[in-house]
């Protein structure tokens, strides 16, 4: 056969030759198309030329977690049948401000390089990418396949680009606009879905706040039979609501528009009976300003649900105890610190298959209130609920010893974020640093890959995480450590290290310098409002040429310190669209 | 309106931003400084209980929930601790031990607080000392909290820093809620409940050492909603330690209750349970001025 003969040429070792040749290009593509993991791709790309060769022509959906690490050229070169492309951007400190504007990652050189050679792209996942209005009218117009748009915490468009999407993709099954800095003027991008337009099956607009127009809402829910998920904005009452439920029974995951409403005791029972009459759904969202009054609406859709996230709504404890003891079968929940402790213990009685808790603080700057959550709302979920393995958790006041139970209940933690929201506290029995807390952390909770320290930490926390984190992936410090040595000990110790971003800790040059090759293996480095010179990143920037060492210098301090420096590994050479700000080195 | 020492803004929980003045404190008859433990979180009916016990068998106390001579401190749930771990030693402590609970006695105008487990003590600013750690908001990015959820948070309860206007937000109106001897206060929203009952029992729950409904200590039972019509609940206010008031948009101080519900919350900025002996003059005033608008 003449692809046989063909390999026989290439490869002269005979044992390889008689494995490839019962193997044949195509069935090693095939199989290779089964593979979905990437780090599982990665690695069959590794084995052997052939391999690579067959993995890169089956690969499909491809995942960048660094836009910088890799240039549109690059990949289009390697992979020629991609379909679906998730792309991260910034930094995640961008997430709180601490990114300059203009920084970078903006979306539009890549469409242009798909266009080109991926036209038959069909999904596109974004998050903390720059994405302007002309990117998405791009877009829109050069991918006639296009099914897919999901936006994450991206910045620079506007409902002008939401409108173009709804406009021409006449394809599109899915459209997740999540937490963007997205400029809404008006809500009639909604009313561009054409009247033939009926292939929609995700639906998310739940973070803008426009109003759109509910009848041609109706309409599109009405004729998209395919919808499986809907989550729409404050600005959709509930009797809307009650119109939608009716003509979408069929649906799985549904984000509630306002809660809070005056109504009479037939609406009411109407909305009710929508709610019953959807007895698919199990992941429930929304709910804003919801007055505990219409709860019970709610009441035997939750017996089904999976995912509550009531991370919008203030509920005070009572009123949420008394939803919570309907939802036996929740596996995550995302709730405000309103519910607090109180609040929590019901969860810990009620729901023994959670997995995942995320409470997120109401009012994280007002001082005045003193109500939140404290150390014993964690231990009583902790134990309620042993299967819990996702926490992020704000709160005022915590203790070593609530960490050290809440762990031993709870062994199988893989991210423990947990955030005590005043820099440096400490636990506030003792009064002793919180080291012993996360030391119970990394020493029981030997499958931990996420962990975020908080409270008052000693370099002691940091040698507990080299020593004991062996699986850790990624790692948040701030306001922590007490020198170079914290620093070191977890870039010495954790193997599996791919993501370290520090802010305002007391690490130097000589804890920055230790990493080296340990960067290369890793996705990147953040180190904000530490003691890093200038002088030790020109340092590391001449030693490793394969990462890409960018400072941001900000205005009006001192020339020799490098207040925020970013570093990743790249196979794309230095940045060329950095702002004056970002200075590569 | 007899001020038997009671001084609510001294006992006030307020932090500043790093360097500002706190605002300036009449001093009470003494002098004295406020004086909080961090305890335990009362609310729920094993902490009442606590409390109550606590009330019989405890020697030390001055005064029980009856018999309140003057305003009666207790503490935080350890929260807000941003001026504790460096600043003790600025604080004044009145009669207290080191500082890791303990009971507390107050002289003068008795201050008086029940220890329930040892914590550290967290200081209110007295009148001399104004260290107070740094706001949080003033640390960019902390806490890590994306931009889209601090806008949408905000906006639901805009920040004010006036004491008495009600924070408006989108289908939103946050009151804040001060209790007579309370030191801190607790912010409410009023879309949420539905009727005085709702109200009234949701503030119970809230500052929950100190029946409104009843003057006793009665720990074992949490009165329910079915159970009280408007008028009993009136009668039961009328009756107790405690009344409930607000503050309306003219600027006066009303009794709760007297009005329709509706009228109530659109014309409510603040709300003040307040020692009934200080409430007596309040009936007459609402009345007329319901009549007046009427």
């Amino acid at each position: 056969m003449e692809s046989e003969s063909k390999r026989k040429k290439e490869s002269p070792n005979t044992a390889e030759l008689a494995v490839t040749a019962s193997f044949p290009d195509e069935v090693l593509e095939i199989v290779l198309s089964l593979l979905t993991s990437h780090r599982d791709r990665s690695s069959v790309s590794l084995v052997c030329k052939d391999w690579y060769r067959a993995e890169r022509w089956s690969r499909t959906q491809v995942f960048i977690g660094n836009c910088y690490s890799v240039s549109p050229e690059i990949l289009t070169r390697r992979f020629p049948n991609i379909r679906s492309v998730t792309l991260k951007g910034k930094p995640r400190f961008s997430d709180f401000n601490l990114v300059p504007p203009n920084w970078g990652a903006d979306i539009h050189a890549w469409l242009v390089a798909f266009a080109a050679k991926y036209p038959f792209l069909e999904e596109l996942r974004l998050k903390r990418m720059a994405v302007s209005d002309e990117s998405l009218e791009f877009l829109a117009s050069n991918f006639p396949n296009f099914k897919l748009l999901s936006l994450l915490s991206c910045d620079g468009f506007s409902t002008d680009g939401l409108a173009a999407i709804a406009t021409h993709c006449k394809n599109l099954t899915e459209l997740d606009i999540q937490e963007n800095g997205i400029e809404d003027s008006s809500g009639s991008w909604l009313s561009c879905f054409p009247e033939s337009f009926t292939s929609l099956e995700v639906l998310n607009f739940a973070n803008l706040t426009s109003e759109v127009n509910t009848d041609a809402l109706e309409r599109l829910v009405s004729r998209c039979k395919s919808l499986k998920v809907l989550k729409v904005n404050k600005s959709i009452s509930l009797e809307q609501l009650q119109r939608l439920l009716v003509r979408a029974p069929q649906l799985e995951e549904l984000g509630t528009g306002s809660f809070l409403q005056d109504l009479t005791a037939r609406p009411y029972a109407d909305l009710e009976s929508a709610f019953n009459n959807c007895k698919n759904i199990h992941t429930l969202s929304g709910l804003w300003e919801a007055v505990p009054l219409y709860l019970p609406a709610l009441y035997n859709s939750c017996a089904n649900l999976t995912f509550l996230n009531l991370s919008y709504t203030a509920l005070q404890s009572g009123e949420f105890a008394k939803l919570v003891v309907h939802c036996p079968r929740l596996r995550r929940l995302w709730v405000l610190d309103t519910v607090e402790d109180k609040g929590l213990e019901a969860v810990g009685s009620n729901c023994p298959l959670l997995e995942e808790l995320r409470v997120f603080p109401a009012d994280p700057f007002d001082e005045e209130i003193i109500h939140g959550v404290t150390e014993e709302g964690f231990v009583a979920v902790s134990f309620g609920c042993r299967r819990l393995h996702y926490v992020l958790y704000f709160c005022r006041q915590m203790t070593n010893a609530a960490v050290a139970t809440i762990v031993q209940n709870c062994p199988n933690f893989t991210h423990f974020r947990l955030c005590i929201m005043t820099p440096g506290l400490p636990d506030y029995l003792t009064n002793e640093p919180m080291d012993e807390a996360f030391g119970a952390v990394v020493k029981t909770c030997s499958k931990l890959q996420r962990l975020s320290v908080s409270g008052l930490l000693t370099d002691l926390t940091f040698e507990y995480i080299g020593k004991y984190a062996k699986n850790l992936e990624t790692l948040s410090v701030a306001f922590a450590g007490r020198s170079d040595r914290g620093m070191q000990c977890v870039l010495e110790g954790c193997p599996k290290l791919r993501k370290l971003e520090i802010r305002d800790c007391p690490f130097g040059n000589e804890a920055l310098l230790s990493g080296l090759e340990k960067y290369e293996s890793m996705r990147s480095l953040w180190m904000s409002a530490c003691n890093v010179t200038m002088n030790a990143c020109r340092r590391l920037a001449k030693q490793m040429p394969r990462l890409n060492v960018e400072v941001m210098k900000e205005d009006g301090s001192d020339d020799s310190q490098a207040d925020k420096v970013y570093i990743y590994r790249t196979v794309a050479g230095p940045r060329r669209d950095a702002p004056p700000s970002v200075l590569t080195l | 309106m007899e001020k038997s020492g009671l001084n609510l803004k001294a006992t006030e929980l307020r932090l500043g931003l790093p360097g500002s003045e706190s605002p300036e404190r009449g001093s009470d008859k003494n002098g004295n400084a406020a004086v909080i433990l961090s305890l335990k979180s009362f609310v729920g009916s094993g902490a009442k209980r606590v409390f109550c016990d606590a009330t019989d068998a405890d020697a030390k106390w001055v005064f029980s929930v009856s018999e309140a001579a003057a305003g009666r401190l207790f503490s935080p749930r350890g929260g807000g601790s941003s001026n504790n771990n460096n600043n003790n030693h600025g604080k004044v402590h009145v009669g207290s031990d080191s500082g890791l609970g303990g009971p507390v006695l107050e002289d003068g105008n008795g201050a008086c607080v029940a220890a329930q487990s040892p914590k550290p003590v967290m200081m209110v600013q007295d009148k001399k000392s104004h260290e107070i750690a740094p706001s949080k908001a003033q640390v960019v990015g902390w806490p890590p909290i994306r931009s889209y959820r601090k806008n949408t948070m905000s906006s639901q309860s805009s920040k004010n820093d006036d004491d008495s206007e009600a924070k408006l937000g989108l289908g939103c109106l946050y009151v804040k809620v001060s209790m007579d001897g309370a030191p801190y206060l607790r912010k409410v929203d009023l879309k949420t409940y539905s009727s005085y009952i709702d109200l009234s029992s949701a503030l119970e729950k809230m500052f929950s050492c100190f029946t409104i409904v009843s003057g006793q200590c009665s720990s074992h039972n949490v009165p329910s909603r079915d159970g009280l019509s408007e008028s009993r609940l009136m009668d039961l206010l009328h009756g107790s330690e405690y009344v409930l008031t607000y503050e309306d948009k003219d600027g006066d101080w009303m009794l709760v209750g007297d009005v329709p519900w509706e009228m109530f919350t659109d014309s409510c900025r603040r709300l003040r349970i307040m020692k009934s002996s200080d409430a007596i003059g309040l009936a007459p005033r609402a009345m007329e001025k319901c009549k007046n608008r009427n």
